[in-house]
């Protein structure tokens, strides 16, 4: 099986695998499909726990997570599909999902539907039958569905599909146990299969039959004609592709004619699928859904309302900051002064014999670098689970929804709202979650601006270097702060967008969610997996720069004041002057490249007040002007993104040019701003402008 | 199209009902419609038109936030019995 992504995930899976054939076990692979919103991940969850192994789909920013359980003598593989509305190439995700099937031919595609919304979840259910894999549907949500009214039948439902239908509340652990044991009955050819597919609309009918006549005999494998003559009616542009290289010039003139007169047959597509549907459900739902004004309704009437809408998503929005901040902090502290510096000081004691060099690495170098940007860790799990419990519950749909006539002056739309909250966190993560914006154009530009969020390392700085400076407006400078990013971040966005895609719309078409209870098991799951990504990083590549940013501030000397980086920060003292810094600030921002808040261990060093930077800040604000200090706040704000998420833009972009363009540009704005800050303040306040101070 | 007037779906205001008649513009998009249940002849039902920014409406089971420059693109009639609590 060609479908995994990294090398371990591979080796992982076929040790066990092997381990469990030596066993005498057989092993059979089950594709879990289902439209978005389903509790499909709930599901998978559910069925691996901890044994699964998240990676990337090959070649693709999108991910593949595959699990395995145990079941009756059976070692079950488990491939999570990409959650898609249907299998036409519209998108990256449909594509893999349908390829999965076709080429990797799973024992038993499990599709799981939402009993709440029967009627659009088919629809993927209706493409499924037309494949020639075995499909077992997961019918979840029975509960939601009963709570609106409706009362569906289950077995009548496995009757008219022809497959068998399992009933669930995956949410509540019912139906799990079922669904195996189904899995289990059909890959043993226990239960009958008998799938009644659609059939085209009447009015099309002809025009397939002859499409299929034409293409007849000229349809590579594995592809199944029927299915192939179907994808090119409805216009598939992989499909239409591959069958115009397979077929003779003038078979496929033919073809393309014929494609030609009947542009719009997806709609007769389509709708045969939907008249299909609505007799499955004639049959099967005793009793549709009432017309009464369910929770949904009554929380979008406040969610999705165009000033309470807007007024809840701030202060929703605030709530998770004030959360993250006040229990986050705190623990960061500890950790920073009890593990970092207590396990630097550690170091030092121990290896007192030991060559200088090794003791700064060790101290410095690993500890100091990656040791530091792991004490956000805490920060960023209390922020990934505030998300995941807002986009479990079905909130975060509604915040796009608000946000899309804001996101809209950027040419870009509601969702690209959600990566980029989730970088008030982390930059990292928000340029990942970039992968939920289909359109490459909306996510590139998503991707450019998520560094232009304020995360919680340079926050810290804001924090560690206002109160010295500004006493009292402290909190006015630092708000300030955040708006000038964010305004920077609104008027690139507009910039990018009429420069770079001359201002290409974006469509925007998304589904609104039932709320439903959050699952812990589900939000657990993806915490897990946002932190462990981190780590690996942390581990790899934040550790491999560290030192070498620490060896640039120790070599050739052993003194930073005599340093590389040091020389570096000489050289660059006259662009410095414009923005009113000294060369120890030059180097306090480039340290930052690091890891943002590695601008205070800088500063502290340079300053002479030791690495503890005790009283850095009263230090500093007797010989540094505020018009300086503002002027290295703006530009450590706006600087180039730090080592792990320009690590993170060339992994999600594939490209080396969008990644340079964003380094560039920041290091442009950054400057620019930092520039004008320091002239303008200057002017208004004068040159020794010290009296702003405490 | 048996009489009754055809509107773009940001015409119709919150609360009324009205029967897809047509979708206009590229395949793609018309394909993403389609699958989502927008095929002509399905009844949707507006759920919130602010005049400006994005719309909901609901189809088959579903709800679904609309951009305005989508809505315009979908033709309905407007259902006759108007206001149907």
């Amino acid at each position: 099986m060609h479908c995994h992504a990294t090398t371990t995930d591979l080796s992982l899976t076929e040790q066990k695998t092997a381990e469990h054939l030596a066993e005498g076990q057989r092993v059979i692979t089950v594709a879990l499909a289902g439209q978005p919103n389903v509790g499909k991940s709930t599901i998978f969850n559910m069925l691996t726990g901890l044994n699964q192994h998240v990676g990337n789909w090959p070649g693709k920013t999108i991910e593949q997570k595959v699990g395995t359980y145990h079941h009756n003598g059976f070692l079950v593989r488990i491939v999570d599909l990409p959650g898609t509305y249907s299998l036409t190439a519209n998108s990256p995700e449909e594509r893999i999902a349908r390829d999965f099937i076709i080429r990797e031919r799973p024992d038993v595609v499990v599709a799981i539907v939402d009993a709440a919304s029967l009627e659009r979840n088919l629809y993927l259910v209706a493409e499924l039958l037309c494949l020639p894999v075995p499909v077992v549907v997961g019918l979840n949500m029975v509960d939601v569905a009963e709570m609106q009214g409706m009362r569906i039948e289950p077995h009548v439902l496995q009757a008219a599909l022809g497959l068998p239908v399992v009933p669930m509340v995956a949410s509540k652990n019912q139906g799990l146990r079922e669904l195996m044991e189904t899995v289990d009955a059909v890959v043993r050819g226990q239960v009958p299969l008998h799938p009644c597919p659609p059939e085209i609309r009447a009015d099309h009918r002809e025009v397939l039959d002859e499409l299929e006549r034409l293409i007849h005999g000229y349809v590579p494998e594995p592809y199944p004609e029927t299915w192939v003559a179907l994808k090119l009616l409805e216009g598939d542009s992989e499909i239409t592709e591959m069958m115009r290289r397979q077929l003779p010039p003038d078979r496929w003139d033919q073809v393309d004619r014929l494609l030609r007169q009947h542009e719009d047959a997806i709609l007769a597509v389509a709708g045969g699928r939907y008249d299909w549907i609505a007799r499955m459900i004639r049959a099967a739902v005793t009793r549709p859904r009432a017309g009464q004004i369910t929770l949904t309704d009554r929380l979008d009437q406040v969610a999705t309302h165009p000033l309470w809408g807007f007024l809840l998503l701030l202060v929703i929005m605030g709530a998770a900051f004030w959360l993250t901040y006040t229990i986050g902090t705190p623990i960061q502290d500890w950790l920073d002064a009890h593990v970092v510096q207590a396990g630097a000081a550690v170091v030092r004691a121990k290896l007192q014999g030991a060559p200088v060099w090794l003791v700064g690495l060790l101290a410095d170098g690993v500890l100091g670098g990656a040791g530091t940007v792991l004490t956000f860790l805490p920060i960023l799990i209390l922020f990934f689970a505030l998300f995941g419990l807002l986009e479990d519950v079905g909130y975060m749909a509604r915040a796009a929804y608000v946000m899309d006539r804001f996101m809209h002056l950027m040419g870009l739309h509601g969702k690209s709202f959600l990566p980029l909250f989730l970088g008030f966190g982390c930059n990292v993560p928000a340029v990942m979650g970039a992968r939920i914006i289909e359109d490459r154009r909306a996510r590139l530009l998503t991707i450019q601006l998520a560094p232009l969020v304020p995360c919680t390392a340079r926050m810290a700085v804001v924090v560690f270097l206002t109160p010295a400076f500004f006493g009292r407006q402290a909190a006015l400078v630092a708000w300030g702060l955040v708006a000038i990013n964010l305004a920077v971040l609104a008027v690139g966005g507009v910039l990018l967008n009429r420069i770079l895609f001359k201002g290409v719309h974006t469509a925007f078409i998304m589904e609104l969610p039932l709320y439903h209870i959050p699952n812990a098991r589900t939000i657990g799951l993806q915490v897990w997996q946002h932190t462990t990504a981190f780590l690996r990083k942390a581990g790899s590549i934040i550790l491999i720069i560290s030192v070498i940013v620490w060896a640039l501030s120790v070599l050739p000397t052993g003194e930073l004041e005599t340093s590389v980086l040091a020389w570096v920060g000489r050289g660059l003292a006259p662009l410095g002057r414009l923005m009113g810094m000294d060369w120890r600030m030059v180097v306090a921002l480039l340290a930052s490249f690091v890891a943002k808040e590695n601008a205070i261990a800088a500063l502290g060093v340079l300053y002479g007040t030791g690495r503890e930077a005790v009283g850095l800040a009263e230090t500093m604000a007797a010989t540094v002007p505020a018009s300086s200090a503002l002027a290295f706040l703006v530009v450590e704000m706006l600087f180039i993104p730090c080592m792990a998420t320009v690590a993170t833009i060339r992994q999600e972009t594939q490209s080396w040019r969008w990644t340079l363009l964003n380094i560039l540009l920041l290091l442009f704005v950054s400057l620019a701003a930092g520039i004008v800050i320091y002239q303008v303040v200057k002017v208004v306040l004068g040159p020794q402008s010290l009296v702003l101070g405490p | 199209m048996g009489g009754s007037k055809t509107i773009a779906l940001n015409g119709l205001p919150a609360g009324q009902r009205g029967i897809v008649r047509e979708l206009q513009g590229g395949h793609r998009f018309i394909s993403r419609l389609a699958v989502l249940g927008f095929t002509p002849g399905t009844e949707v039902l507006m759920v919130r038109n602010p005049g400006r920014g994005p719309l909901i409406v609901q189809v088959r089971d579903t709800r679904i936030a609309l951009g305005q420059g989508e809505a315009r693109r979908i033709f309905v009639s407007p259902s006759a019995d108007g206001n149907r609590e």
